[in-house]
C-alpha cells in the first residue's frame, strides 16, 4: 500500500502582464507516493517550473500572479490556503526544492558549513556546536571528500557537482517528505551528471522520500523515473509509467519528442536524419483554441482537434492521455 | 505611476519651450525697453502680467528670452557633453588596456574638480558670450557620461553579438558605432537628459555670479542677480526667474527619471 | 592519409594558454593550459564533431582556429595558408570564408538590429560596394535558405522563439557562402523538439552548400547524429579521434567509454551498469602529471603519470592517446 505523500488537484497558475493575463498552468493534477519518483517533463512554456514553485508556494502574490487549485501534503495539510509562516515551517523541512543553477542558488557570501546548517538551527532549533556536526555528516552523506574541511568553504571554491551536492545536502538536512528537484543536473557535466543522478537515487532508496524530477531531458527521465508527466503549453498532456511512456505514448506530442532526441543506439541511426516536430512552441498569451498541440501535430483533423480541448482520458487505470484521437490513431 | 512623471516633465518642458520661442513674439513688450514710470510694478496687477523690474522692463518678456537663452544653452551644452562624453567613453571601454585606463584616469581627474570652480576659472579667462558658455559648461558635464558609457560598452563588447561582427571580419569602427552604441543608447538619453537639467542650474549659476550671459540681455541668472537688492521691496524680481529655474530643471528631471525606467527594461528582453 | 581530399582546415600543435591574475604582486602567474598541443584536420566536406565537457578546452579550439584570439604556440592552416599570425587586416578576406554560429541564440543577436540587418552585416563588412536592393536580396535568400520567411527581416531578435534565432544566426554566417563552419554548441541551449529541426537544417545546408563544418558540442548523442569523424577533448588535450561509429562502438580511450557510458538514453530498459567516473575534473591551473585524465580513470596504472601519452594511430583512422591500447573498452551498442 503505498502513502500518498503529495496530492495537487486542479493546480491554475496565471500571471498579470502588460501583455494581459498569461495563464502559465492549467488544471494540473498528480500525486505522488513515498519513494517514488514523478518525472515532470516538458520544454519551455509547458509550465513545469512554475508548477513546482506553485507547489512551494515561492510565486509572487496576487494581484501579479494568482494560484488556484489544491496541494496536500501527506493528506492533512493543505498548503495553498496556509497563511505564510505556517507554510515557511513546511518549506525547507517537509518539502525541500534543489534548483538548477547552485552558483545563484548558493549565497555567495557565505562559507557553505553555515548554509547547511540554517535549515537544521531554523527548523529544528538545534544549536550551533551540533549543527556543524550534523552538517558534515550531511556532506559525507552526499559524497563530499573532507566534509570536515570543506564546512569552512565558499561556494565559488567548489566545482558544479559540488556545490549541486551541497544544494542537496541542504534540501535534505531536515529529512523532507517530498524533495522537487528542478532541472538539477541540465547546467552540469555529463559525467558528473551521472554521479548527481545516482547520489539522489541512493538517497531517495535510503529514506523513501518522494521525488517530483523537473526535467527536459528525456535520457535523464529514463534513468530516474518511475512514473511521468509530460505538458505542453501549461497543460499535462500524458501521464504514465516511465515503461508504458517511453514503449507505447499515445499522445503524438509524446511520440514526436522521442522520436526527435538523438539516440547513441541503434548506431546505424546514427548520421540519420532526425525526425523532428515541426513550428514552434506557442506562446501561452496565445493559445490555440482546442488543443494547443494541434498546429505542429501530424495527425491533426480540424474535427475534433481544433474544436475543443481534449479531455485527459484513461487509456488505461495509470495511464491518461489528452488527445481527442487517440484511439483512431494505431499504439 | 512612473509614465505619468515623465509626462508631466515633458508637458512642463513643452510649455516653457512654446513660451519662450512664441512668448516674445505674441507680448506687446520688448524686454529691453526702459520704461522707468512703471517700475516695480507687481505682476497680475496691471498691464505687465508678471509685472516690471527695476528699470521697467516687462518681466514675463524677459523671461521668455531669458528662457530661450538657458534652453538654448542646457540643451546644447548636453549635446556637446553627450557626443565628447559618448566618444571618450567607447574609446575607453572597447580598447580597455593602457588606452581605456589613461582616458578613465582623465576622466577621474577632470571628475575631481566642482564643476562651480572649474567653470568659474575658465570662465575668468574666456570672454563670456553664448557659445563659450556653452562649451565650458559641456567641458563640466561630459564626464558622466563617458563613465556611463564606458561601463556599458565594457560589458556589452564581451557579448556574444559584439564578437559575431568582430568574428566577420568587421573593423573596429563598424563595431563600437553600428552594435555597441546603439545598445549603449538608453543610459545615454537618461544622463543626457539630466545633464540639461544641470546645465541649465550652471548657466544660471555663472549668470549669477556675475561671469556668465551679461546684461542687458537676460539670463534667468542674470535676473536674480539683479534682484538681490529689491528682495524685499519687490520680492517678485527673484522670484519668478527662481521659479522658471525650478520649473525646468524640474520638468528635465522627471522626464529622465521616467525615460530611465521607460528604456531600461527593454534592453533585456528575451 | 594521401588519398583523402585536401584538407580545409589542419592544426598542428596548437597551443592556447591564458594567464590569470598573480597570487602575489610580482610572483609569477598561474596559466590554464586551456589548450594543449592539439592536432587535427578537417577535409574539405566533412563534419568533424569536437567533443569534452566544461574546461576540455573544446570552445578554446573553435574561438583560436577562427583567430578570435591568438594562438600561444602551434600553427593553423586554412585551405593551405598559414593564418596562425596573420594581422587583423589580413585576416579580413578569409574570413569571408570561414564563420562562427553560437550557442545562445538570445545573446548573439545584437537585440536593437532588425535581423534583416544583422543578416546584411556580412555584406557591409566585405562587398561594400553592394547597392541597397542588391542586399536586400541576398539577405531574403539567406532567410529563405534556413526555412525562414523572408519578411522578418522587418522584424527584431525578441519577437522570435530561440530555434528561429539560432536560424538566423545561421543565416547570417552562410550569407557569404563561406567553405568552413564553426558551429560552437549551436543547438544546447534550445529545446529538444528545436534542437532536431537545427541539426537537421545543419545537415541539409552542408550537403547543399558543400560546407565543412567543426561541430562543438558536449551532447554526444548529438555530435553523433551529424558528424563523419568525432574528436573528443579532456582537459586541453585531444584524447581520442575516429569515425563516429567506430568511436561509439569500439572506443579506445577510457574518457571516451566513461562519456558514452554517462550518457542518458532515453530508454528506462537501458539502465545499464553505468561507468560512474570518481571526483570532478582536476583543475586546469595544475593539470596532473603524465596522462591528464589518469585519476578519475578506472583503468589507471602508475606509469600513467610519467609522460603525457601521444595521439597513436591504434586502427586506420582510429587515434588514442592512451599507454594502454590493449584495453577493452565498452561502447555504446
Amino acid at each position: 500500500m503505498t502513502d500518498t505523500m503529495l496530492e495537487v488537484t486542479g493546480l491554475s497558475v496565471r500571471f498579470r502582464t502588460d501583455a494581459g493575463t498569461v495563464p502559465a498552468v492549467n488544471e494540473v493534477s498528480f500525486t505522488l507516493a513515498r519513494g517514488e519518483t514523478l518525472a515532470l517533463v516538458g520544454e519551455s512554456g509547458s509550465g513545469k517550473s512554475v508548477t513546482s514553485l506553485a507547489v512551494m508556494r515561492l510565486l509572487p502574490p496576487p494581484p501579479g500572479c494568482d494560484v488556484r487549485g489544491q496541494v496536500r501534503l501527506a493528506g492533512t495539510q493543505e498548503l495553498l490556503a496556509l497563511p505564510e509562516p505556517v507554510m515557511r515551517e513546511i518549506r525547507g523541512s517537509r518539502i525541500a526544492m534543489v534548483f538548477q543553477e547552485p552558483m545563484t542558488s548558493l549565497n555567495p557570501v557565505l562559507p557553505i558549513g553555515e548554509q547547511i546548517a540554517e535549515p537544521l538551527r531554523y527548523h529544528r532549533g538545534i544549536p550551533r556546536a551540533a549543527a556543524s556536526k550534523e552538517a558534515t555528516r550531511l556532506l559525507e552523506r552526499v559524497g563530499i571528500p573532507e566534509p570536515g574541511k570543506r564546512l569552512a568553504s565558499y561556494p565559488h571554491q567548489l566545482s558544479g557537482g559540488m556545490r549541486q551536492r551541497v544544494m542537496i545536502a541542504i534540501a535534505l538536512a531536515c529529512d523532507p517528505d517530498v524533495l522537487i528537484a528542478d532541472e538539477p543536473t541540465t547546467a552540469l557535466d555529463v559525467t558528473v551528471q551521472a554521479q548527481i543522478l545516482e547520489l539522489l537515487k541512493d538517497l531517495q532508496a535510503r529514506t523513501g522520500m518522494a521525488m517530483l524530477f523537473i526535467t527536459h531531458n528525456l535520457g535523464v527521465v529514463a534513468e530516474v523515473a518511475d512514473r511521468v508527466m509530460v505538458m505542453y503549453a501549461g497543460r499535462v498532456v500524458e501521464q504514465a509509467p516511465a515503461r508504458t511512456l517511453f514503449h507505447a505514448p499515445r499522445m503524438p506530442y509524446t511520440r514526436g519528442l522521442l522520436q526527435s532526441v538523438p539516440r547513441m543506439v541503434p548506431l546505424e541511426a546514427l548520421g540519420a536524419p532526425l525526425a523532428a516536430i515541426p513550428g514552434n512552441v506557442p506562446d501561452p498569451a496565445n493559445l490555440p483554441y482546442g488543443c494547443a498541440f494541434a498546429p505542429r501535430c501530424a495527425h491533426m483533423r480540424p474535427d475534433p482537434c481544433e474544436a475543443a480541448l481534449p479531455a485527459l482520458d484513461p487509456v488505461a487505470p495509470d495511464h491518461l492521455v489528452r488527445c481527442a484521437r487517440w484511439q483512431d490513431l494505431a499504439a | 505611476m512612473r509614465h505619468r512623471l515623465a509626462l508631466g516633465g515633458l508637458a512642463i518642458i513643452l510649455l516653457l519651450v512654446l513660451l519662450a520661442a512664441f512668448g516674445p513674439y505674441v507680448s506687446p513688450y520688448n524686454e529691453l525697453t526702459i520704461d522707468i514710470r512703471h517700475r516695480f510694478a507687481a505682476p497680475f496687477a496691471g498691464t505687465h502680467i508678471l509685472g516690471t523690474d527695476q528699470l521697467g522692463r516687462d518681466m514675463l518678456t524677459r523671461l521668455e528670452m531669458a528662457g530661450r537663452i538657458s534652453l538654448t544653452v542646457g540643451c546644447a551644452a548636453m549635446v556637446l557633453s553627450t557626443i565628447a562624453g559618448t566618444v571618450v567613453g567607447v574609446l575607453a571601454g572597447y580598447y580597455g588596456g593602457v588606452i581605456g585606463a589613461v582616458l578613465m584616469r582623465l576622466v577621474d581627474a577632470m571628475l575631481c574638480f566642482p564643476s562651480i570652480f572649474l567653470l568659474l576659472a575658465l570662465a575668468a579667462f574666456v570672454e563670456p558670450s553664448l557659445l563659450s558658455i556653452t562649451v565650458i559648461i559641456a567641458a563640466t558635464g561630459w564626464m558622466e557620461v563617458a563613465r556611463l558609457v564606458e561601463a556599458q560598452v565594457r560589458a556589452l563588447r564581451d557579448r556574444d553579438f559584439a564578437v559575431a561582427a568582430l568574428a566577420l571580419g568587421a573593423s573596429d569602427r563598424m563595431i563600437m558605432f553600428r552594435e555597441l552604441i546603439p545598445n549603449a543608447v538608453a543610459p545615454i538619453v537618461v544622463a543626457a537628459t539630466l545633464n540639461v537639467a544641470r546645465a541649465i542650474l550652471l548657466e544660471s549659476y555663472i549668470s549669477f555670479l556675475g561671469y556668465g550671459i551679461q546684461p542687458p540681455v537676460p539670463s534667468w541668472g542674470n535676473m536674480l542677480n539683479n534682484a538681490q537688492e529689491y528682495l524685499v521691496s519687490a520680492p517678485w524680481l527673484a522670484i519668478l526667474p527662481g521659479a522658471a529655474i525650478t520649473l525646468a530643471v524640474t520638468g528635465f528631471n522627471f522626464l529622465g527619471d521616467g525615460l530611465r525606467d521607460a528604456l531600461d527594461p527593454r534592453l533585456d528582453i528575451r | 592519409m594521401a588519398t583523402t581530399p585536401s584538407p580545409i582546415l589542419s592544426v598542428h600543435a596548437l597551443r592556447k594558454e591564458f594567464a590569470l591574475r598573480r597570487r602575489l604582486p610580482l610572483g609569477p602567474r598561474d596559466t590554464v593550459k586551456a589548450v594543449d598541443d592539439i592536432s587535427f584536420f578537417v577535409v574539405e566536406g566533412e563534419v568533424l564533431g569536437l567533443v569534452g565537457e566544461s574546461g576540455s578546452g573544446k570552445t578554446t579550439v573553435g574561438r583560436t582556429v577562427l583567430r578570435l584570439m591568438e594562438p600561444t604556440g602551434g600553427t593553423i592552416r586554412f585551405r593551405g595558408r598559414d593564418i596562425t599570425h596573420l594581422s587583423r587586416h589580413a585576416l579580413r578576406p578569409v574570413r569571408s570564408d570561414m564563420q562562427l554560429v553560437f550557442q545562445d541564440p538570445f545573446a548573439s543577436l545584437n537585440p536593437r538590429m532588425t535581423i534583416g540587418r544583422i543578416v546584411e552585416t556580412p555584406l557591409l563588412v566585405h562587398r561594400p560596394k553592394l547597392a541597397a536592393a542588391e542586399r536586400r536580396e541576398l539577405v531574403a535568400d539567406a532567410l529563405r535558405l534556413v526555412g525562414l520567411a523572408p519578411e522578418f527581416a522587418a522584424r527584431y531578435p525578441h519577437e522570435f522563439s530561440g530555434g528561429q534565432r539560432q536560424r538566423v544566426g545561421i543565416a547570417r554566417a552562410l550569407i557569404l557562402r563561406p567553405g568552413f563552419l564553426v558551429a560552437d554548441e549551436p543547438v544546447s541551449a534550445l529545446d529538444v523538439s528545436i534542437q532536431a529541426q537545427v541539426v537537421n537544417l545543419l545537415r541539409e545546408l552542408r550537403a547543399e552548400l558543400g560546407l565543412s563544418i567543426l561541430f562543438i558540442a558536449h551532447d554526444l548523442a548529438v555530435v553523433g547524429h551529424i558528424s563523419d569523424r568525432v574528436a573528443v577533448m579532456y582537459l586541453g588535450k585531444l584524447v581520442e579521434l575516429a569515425p563516429t561509429r567506430t568511436l561509439f562502438r569500439t572506443p579506445r580511450h577510457p574518457y571516451t567509454e566513461a562519456l558514452l557510458s554517462a550518457a542518458p538514453e532515453p530508454d528506462p530498459d537501458r539502465r545499464r551498469a553505468r561507468i560512474v567516473l570518481a571526483g570532478d575534473p582536476p583543475s586546469a591551473v595544475n593539470p596532473p602529471s603524465g596522462c591528464r585524465f589518469r585519476t578519475r580513470c578506472r583503468y589507471a596504472e602508475p606509469a600513467c603519470a610519467e609522460a603525457i601519452p601521444p595521439l597513436n594511430e591504434v586502427a586506420p583512422g582510429h587515434f588514442s592517446a592512451c599507454r594502454r591500447p590493449e584495453l577493452v573498452l565498452q561502447g555504446a551498442g
